[in-house]
């Protein structure tokens, strides 16, 4: 078990495609679903709400790190104990963060883009996980609607 | 070592110890090792063999207990240590469900990006 995540994804579209839709607040937004208020800017707290069926009390709270242009852009979030929304607060100050990082890499017909979510280890070994437990299945069940959508459409 | 200690004391301000800054050192990984065995064992138990101190190993067993992962159990006259695998198990749980939030979300940038 490492402390942390990463993520290798080869995209069929021009590293420029991929910058943009990572870092223009819409169409990060459309992908990721999440309705921010406004760019991401370095340095800065990013602030929207998500818009993932099932979450939309659920803030978006983000500090966003680096903006290298077509390279890498990383901000760092919090890991609030529950998204609940019997016990949710909205309040992420104590929360432990990590740090997650997009980077861009120009292939034969391509782009090569490789997440790396770390930090982990600042995560309490008694994490309550019953809201995840619970939630879990509702995510699962949701994924499997946006494939078969997406299936339908393409 | 640094990380190791900062990561620590910044999980104790919060009033949790980090499962991974606790497994994060040689000798405390090698007493949970043995506790997952899934005997309980005698400080007594745990320094045989090892070229460390009573109080050295102690001290480990302490940060291993704050974290959750060991816990001592009293027999008797004896204080003995176990194994707690649940903080573990509820770390790769929590692993688990980011790393797959991650792998739907970047599905959708996918088919996003490819349209």
């Amino acid at each position: 078990m490492g402390d942390r995540i990463e993520k290798r994804i080869e995209l069929k579209a021009p590293v420029s495609r991929v910058w943009r839709a990572l870092t223009d607040y819409r169409e990060f937004g459309e992908w990721f679903r999440v309705k921010l208020d406004g760019p991401f800017v370095e340095g800065q707290v990013s602030r929207g709400t998500m818009t993932y069926p099932g979450y939309e009390h659920v803030k978006w709270e983000a500090i966003i790190q680096k903006i290298e242009p077509e390279r890498l852009f990383s901000f760092t979030w919090p890991h609030p104990k529950s998204f609940d929304a019997s016990n949710y607060t909205g309040d992420y100050s104590n929360d432990p963060r990590t740090l997650v990082e997009f980077s861009l890499e120009k292939t034969g017909n391509g782009t090569l883009l490789v997440l790396t979510e770390s930090g982990f280890d600042q995560l309490p070994g008694d994490l309550r996980l019953e809201a995840f437990r619970r939630n879990e299945g509702g995510w699962t069940e949701q994924m499997k609607n946006i494939e078969n959508y997406v299936a339908k459409s393409q | 070592m640094s990380r190791n200690r900062s990561s620590i004391v910044a999980a104790k301000r919060r009033g949790h110890a980090s499962l991974f800054a606790a497994l994060g050192e040689e000798t405390r990984l090698g007493l949970v090792t043995k506790l997952a065995q899934g005997q309980p064992r005698s400080i007594s138990q745990l320094t045989e063999g090892s070229r460390l101190t009573r109080q050295a190993i102690s001290k480990h067993l302490h940060v291993l207990e704050t974290a959750g992962i060991v816990r001592s159990v009293r027999t008797g006259r004896e204080n003995l240590f176990e194994f707690n695998p649940r903080p573990i198990d509820a770390m790769r749980q929590y692993l688990d469900f980011v790393s797959e939030q991650w792998d739907q979300a970047l599905s959708r940038l996918k088919s996003f990006v490819e349209r």
